[in-house]
């Protein structure tokens, strides 16, 4: 059996952060994610927003996470190349009625101790002329920003491997090997696995994997979906963040510019009891479509050239600070019922804002716990991005063609992703085996066409690259199979 | 070949518009004329049809898409066209300059004195059409579908759900039978055909497959792959009708829901665009707004028969020659052309009369809904009846054209505005 000093379960942003954070020390890590590639859970379908922190409850550990990881990101996006925006954001008042929310709001941004101010209505309206002229007022949190969500998981765990961590994708935790009251290591689809400690970070599952250890049997991840309409750039430009006057159960229906520059609006907030029910609804569109059209009344169902839906690990944890009464908290802790356990549970919204504050407070659960940590003196914490074609100048991109022809051949046209970029992401420190894979590091098939144009073309280049037949390239993994049999062979 | 950076007349596109575009560039005068293509043949969309229908008009004959594109690719070689194959165009400016690149020829900066954009059509997606469900492989346009099984040679399903009665639709529910798949049925929103009736005759119902109208996919259902779909009946507003659904098990869905044309590079371009063609207004001879920026084909308004996106080209490439050679735009007045009663848009949308002195301009249409009876193709100008001619029945997937002929000259130059309307007979 394999020996690690610590296995985290589930490669979404908070285990690809925890990586990242934990390779700074002299430690053994393996991560593990049960499906085909990282980030394929939460981490790959949510508002991709980091949060000023005006919003959560004050005294939780969603308000405290919030607060640390949001100065954090100037310096990890910059030392992981994540394309990462501060741009600001606003929290909008709609007509007369709305405009007493923005009080307290503003009173919990101050309790939360987040950067916010209220501008008038006219002074909103200048900022962004899209909106409803109706509007009434709006807060202002200049230190909220814009990330891309993918690269986010991605960049950090590519430097963890840089770093010496280990990742295994296609590997389900199953079980824990216990002994004596304390975990020595976990059993999966691919094996066992020996380890001192584990980091659970396993999203909307991490209620049953600590389960499998007996601890915290009360603790129940309720999903939450959301879905989103991502829309034509050339229809609407928009690069403000614009949140309505929240509901009693999330921020509401937002309208965004995205740091790819697709305006996106979303996300609803629907109980979704099946995990992996990931589907749109007719329903959910027209609940997000009324909602984004009080704020931006000129948007219209037809300049839609995408969906999605993403899913909320919403735990029912109990704020432990005294005296505030909040149970939908984050879960950051080590397990009491057993030895060697780390949950990191219940992390919906911010979550994806605090995954660097989260990792952190991991090195610090480790070190309270008497884990011996020496910072390994020759950590790079640099990962340096690789060319996106279309992001460069005319020049730039004359010489990176010069450089490397396979740079030349525009693949997806919508979004400009060449043959170059492609390749290189089949092979990276994470490899993209799937076409999904290469979609989340790339952008591509994400634009009008949604892919018609770029998928024989990138399935050939897949079974190229991998050396597999075109017949066992997949969308997303195993059973997502693009074709089935060569022409000209049909079935008795 | 040697690629100059100066060119008379560049074309966008090697398909059936930009073939003949060049070629008429070519014949009409122009030097040195360059097709810029971004696939590693010639022929467009025309490569992945093989099946026939081609040329009927053109050239009296019953031709599969390749041998069709293959006739104006000899043409083209032959009259000493040039071609840059396996080349993207990033960009279009208004005076004409092009940034394109390449595997092949590296990054690349072309002068023209004239442009034609033959870039064609996209396909609408599931997102255009606001398929809930989930999001499983195994949902694939149907010319997607139609370029793995014809040019790679692969088959994306074993049985399939069609949405949308659009031709490559139907053509593929011909194709994927003839390749042993099972096409369980053909579901389409509307009360009528979108598609050619040709085309419902020979590909479904010589082979049986069902084609079920108001009928529409209320959900996707799989989670790696599709596993089934779930039909449901529309009333005339597209609502849903309860309990009329039905779960239909797949492993594919194909989409056939209509074609935009491509402008992104023409909007960069700064080419104003129609909002009901979603291609640029044109004047008879397909030039854009913006001088010496033509355009031809799918790119302009969504044909259903090659041989007048090939009619159109000639029109355009011969347009951009004389422009070339004569170096300036021609100052005369221009006549606005509108769509009236039962007329969803007309194309061109403005006319000069100098240009009917020479021949007969063709004015084409698609009408908003079918009307099953005879009708009137009525040209006015204010009340004043101008040119009609019947038809014995208008449908929209079918486009009409009226020819305006140079004896209607003095009456076309007097007016200040032509409307074109379809009425009963």
């Amino acid at each position: 059996m394999k020996q690690y000093d610590i296995i985290i379960i589930g490669g979404g942003v908070v285990g690809c952060m925890t990586a990242r954070a934990l390779s700074r020390f002299n430690l053994k890590i393996l991560l593990v994610e049960k499906e085909s590639d990282i980030g394929m859970g939460a981490s790959s379908a949510n508002s991709a927003i980091v949060h000023a922190g005006h919003d959560p409850y004050p005294g939780t550990l969603k308000a405290e996470m919030n607060r640390l990881a949001n100065p954090m990101w100037d310096e990890i996006s910059a030392e992981l190349g994540i394309p990462f925006r501060r741009s600001g954001a606003y929290i909008v008042a709609v007509g007369p009625d709305e405009c007493g929310c923005l009080e307290s709001l503003l009173e919990r941004g101050h309790e939360n101790r987040v950067p916010i101010e209220m501008i008038s209505g006219e002074e909103m309206l200048r900022r962004e002329p899209l909106l409803n002229p109706q509007v009434s007022g709006a807060l202002y949190t200049p230190t909220a920003g814009m990330v891309d969500p993918f690269a986010a998981c991605i960049a950090p765990l590519e430097n963890a491997i840089e770093n010496g961590v280990e990742v295994m994708t296609g590997t389900a935790f199953t079980d824990f090997i216990v002994q004596d009251n304390k975990i020595s290591g976990i059993r999966t689809n691919r094996g066992d696995f020996g380890c001192h400690w584990v980091v659970n970070a396993a999203g909307v599952y991490s209620d049953e994997v600590m389960h499998k250890a007996g601890v915290r049997p009360e603790f129940k991840i309720n999903t939450r979906r959301g879905e989103y309409y991502i829309l034509d750039s050339t229809e609407i430009e928009m690069s403000n963040i614009l949140f309505p006057v929240p509901t009693g159960v999330s921020k509401g229906i937002l309208v965004f510019g995205s740091t790819h520059g697709n305006v996106l609006v979303g996300p609803n907030s629907q109980e979704a009891p099946d995990k992996e029910d990931k589907a749109v609804t007719a329903k959910g569109l027209s609940e997000i479509w009324q909602s984004a059209q009080k704020l931006v009344p000129s948007i219209t169902p037809r300049a839609i050239i995408g969906v999605f839906a993403g899913m909320r690990a919403s735990g029912n944890a109990t704020c432990k600070v005294c005296g505030i009464d909040y149970h939908h908290d984050f879960v950051i802790e080590r397990a009491e019922e057993v030895e060697g356990l780390i949950n990191l549970a219940g992390i919906e919204s911010p979550g994806l804002t605090s995954a660097p504050a989260i990792a952190e407070r991991v090195v610090e659960l480790l070190k309270d716990a008497g884990v011996s940590m020496a910072v390994k003196k020759d950590w790079n914490p640099i990962r340096k991005a690789r060319p996106r074609f279309n992001h460069l100048s005319r020049k730039e991109q004359a010489e990176l063609v010069g450089r490397d022809a396979r740079y030349g051949r525009v693949v997806c046209r919508c979004e400009m992703i060449t043959e170059g970029e492609i390749v290189a992401e089949i092979h990276a420190p994470i490899p993209a085996r799937t076409y999904d894979a290469i979609k989340r590091r790339t952008w591509l098939g994400t634009g009008r066409c949604l892919g018609s144009f770029d998928m024989p073309r990138v399935v050939e280049l897949l079974s190229h690259e991998l050396g597999i037949p075109v017949t066992e390239v997949t969308k997303k993994g195993p059973g997502s199979e693009f074709l089935v049999r060569p022409t000209k062979e049909v079935e008795a | 070949m040697t690629l100059k950076d100066r060119y008379d007349v560049v074309v966008i596109g090697s398909g059936p518009g930009g073939l003949a575009s060049a070629i008429a560039a070519k014949k009409n005068g122009a030097q040195d004329v360059l097709i810029i293509e971004r696939d590693v043949e010639p022929g467009g969309i025309l490569l992945q049809c093989i099946h026939n229908g081609f040329g009927v008009e053109v050239f009296k004959q019953d031709l599969p898409g390749p041998a069709y594109a293959q006739r104006f690719i000899d043409e083209a070689f032959q009259v000493g066209v040039e071609f840059l194959l396996d080349t993207m165009v990033l960009e279009i400016s208004r005076d004409h300059r092009i940034i394109a690149t390449s595997k092949r020829h590296g990054f690349l900066e072309i002068q023209a004195k004239a442009v034609v954009l033959a870039m064609g059509c996209r396909e609408r997606t599931r997102a255009q059409v606001r398929l809930p469900g989930t999001r499983p492989a195994g949902i694939f346009s149907a010319g997607t579908a139609q370029r793995w099984v014809n040019v790679e040679g692969y088959m994306p399903g074993k049985n399939f759900v069609i949405l949308g009665s659009g031709d490559i639709g139907m053509i593929m529910a011909r194709r994927l039978t003839f390749e042993g798949a099972k096409v369980e049925r053909v579901l389409e929103v509307m009360p009528y055909l979108s598609g050619l009736t040709r085309n419902y005759v020979q590909c479904l119902m010589d082979y049986d497959i069902e084609l079920q109208l108001m009928h529409t996919v209320k959900n996707i259902i799989g989670k790696n792959r599709v596993e089934a779909i779930e039909s449901v009946a529309v009333d005339e507003k597209w609502n849903p009708i309860p309990g009329t659904e039905e779960i239909i098990p797949c492993d594919t869905l194909l989409l056939s829901v209509g074609l935009i044309p491509e402008n992104e590079l023409s909007r960069q371009a700064g080419v104003a665009i129609d909002p009901v063609t979603a291609g640029p207004f044109v004047d008879d001879g397909f030039q854009t707004s913006v001088p010496g920026i033509f355009s031809a084909g799918n790119v302009v308004h969504v044909y259903d028969l090659v041989d007048w996106v090939t009619e159109a080209g000639l029109m355009a490439g011969k347009s951009a020659a004389q422009l070339v050679q004569s170096g300036k735009q021609t100052v005369s007045p221009v006549i606005p052309v509108k769509a009236g009663e039962n007329v969803r848009y007309v194309v061109p949308h403005t006319l000069c009369p100098d240009h009917l002195a020479d021949g007969e301009i063709r004015i084409q249409m698609r009408v908003r809904q079918p009307i099953e009876q005879p009708v009137w193709v009525e040209v006015r100008s204010g009340e004043k009846l101008i040119h009609r001619k019947g038809e014995p029945y208008t449908r929209p997937g079918e486009m009409v054209t009226i020819p305006l002929k140079p004896a209607m000259l003095d009456a076309v130059k007097a007016s200040s505005g032509l409307t074109v309307s379809i009425v009963r007979r």
